[in-house]
């Protein structure tokens, strides 16, 4: 139970990233809840291939050869460029979007809403 | 508008460190933690220096517009190009085509623990340095667009 | 009426999130046969003693050209995003 605290707060942060996303009425605020369900996401991926007393899977000096798994890894990497791929590809389109309209809230902007 | 004359000189002094340490952690990718991706990233960074310690214009100025534009590509078609050669090798797209080879990063590597050599690997340093060049210009010019593209009350 | 049908749909949803860290057990991960051959063998197939990089660029060579292409995609979007049409009135504008 107390063991498994990494998946809870993966859990906690996807949440309150969901929670920001649904509620926040600014733009950059719901780029941001974005951001916390990715991380989110990396630190349930890290999570999921920790193994009792494994080391980083590097075999330069390494201090034994007992590691953790190394597929998960990679694929957090991925994921983390992907994020700040989408991140910045969508603040891009929020300054664009605040700039045209003059405000960055999403009920204030009337032709979105009609 | 330019920041004070302490920031400016701190932001000199520390821009050459930052590369440095960039370049470190792109070329040793494959013997420790690190690889083009985050080498990449930690040269953005430097960048990013400029853009807090100088204007806009400076920053601008300071940057010709192309050196970005083409490491970028040239780091796309560095990594295409390495791994398409791996056809002429005989073996498959993305084959290690210089691993043991002798030659460039071709030293066969040790097995299990070891101190590391840098001149192993075969063709993964040379893609580390292909996504490196092309993550710093990656991140260079969207960082720079995207300050281009604020109005003028960032000045 | 309205605030405690969102209260109960997080309070689902963060249970969904939650029990499902319950039944996995951290540190003893489901035993994977391909992180083994990776530990066992990655040195030897791809000669790079950082097994994350070598799972990166030459295992999963095909994923990074396809991140790589994300990259080049994204900042073709970016700049395209902020591109001037007609007269330029900011002479500061990048690209």
């Amino acid at each position: 139970m107390i063991e498994n605290v990494p998946y809870f707060c993966a859990g906690i942060l996807v949440i309150i990233g969901l929670v920001v996303i649904v509620t926040k009425k600014d733009m950059i605020k719901m780029v941001m809840g974005l951001a916390l369900v990715e991380a989110g996401v990396n630190l349930l991926l890290v999570a999921t291939g920790f193994i009792s007393g494994g080391v980083a899977p590097i075999f330069t000096n390494a201090p034994s050869t007992a590691m953790v798994m190394p597929t998960v890894q990679a694929m957090t990497l991925t994921n983390i460029v992907i994020g700040i791929a989408t991140t910045a590809l969508l603040l891009s389109f929020v300054m664009v979007i605040s700039k045209k309209y003059g405000t960055r809230d999403v009920t204030e902007m009337r032709r979105l809403k009609e | 508008m330019n920041m004070s004359n302490l920031v400016r000189s701190g932001a000199n002094i520390m821009m050459p460190f930052i590369l440095v340490y960039g370049f470190y952690i792109v070329v040793h990718g494959h013997l420790t933690p690190g690889g083009g991706f985050q080498g990449g990233a930690v040269i953005a960074t430097a960048v990013v220096l400029l853009m807090v310690a100088y204007s806009r214009a400076d920053v601008f100025a300071s940057i010709p517009k192309n050196v970005l534009k083409n490491s970028e590509t040239a780091g796309l078609l560095l990594f295409i190009g390495t791994a398409l050669l791996a056809l002429t090798a005989g073996i498959a797209f993305f084959g290690n085509w210089l691993l043991g080879a002798g030659s460039l990063f071709g030293t066969p590597v040790a097995f299990g623990i070891n101190p590391g050599d840098i001149n192993t690997g075969g063709i993964i340093p040379i893609l580390n340095i292909a996504v490196g060049i092309e993550v710093l210009g990656a991140m260079g010019i969207l960082l720079l667009v995207m300050l281009g593209g604020m109005k003028g009350d960032a000045e | 009426m309205k605030s405690a049908l969102r209260i109960g749909i997080l309070v689902v949803c963060a249970a969904a999130f939650l029990m499902a860290g319950l039944d996995l057990s951290f540190g003893t991960p489901a035993y994977t046969d391909m992180d083994d051959y990776m530990l066992a063998h990655g040195q030897e197939e791809t000669g790079s003693n950082n097994i994350v990089t070598g799972v990166v660029f030459d295992y999963r060579g095909f994923d990074t050209l396809g991140e790589a292409t994300v990259l080049f995609t994204v900042v073709l979007g970016a700049g395209l995003v902020f591109r001037r049409l007609g007269k330029k009135e900011d002479e500061y504008e990048y690209e």
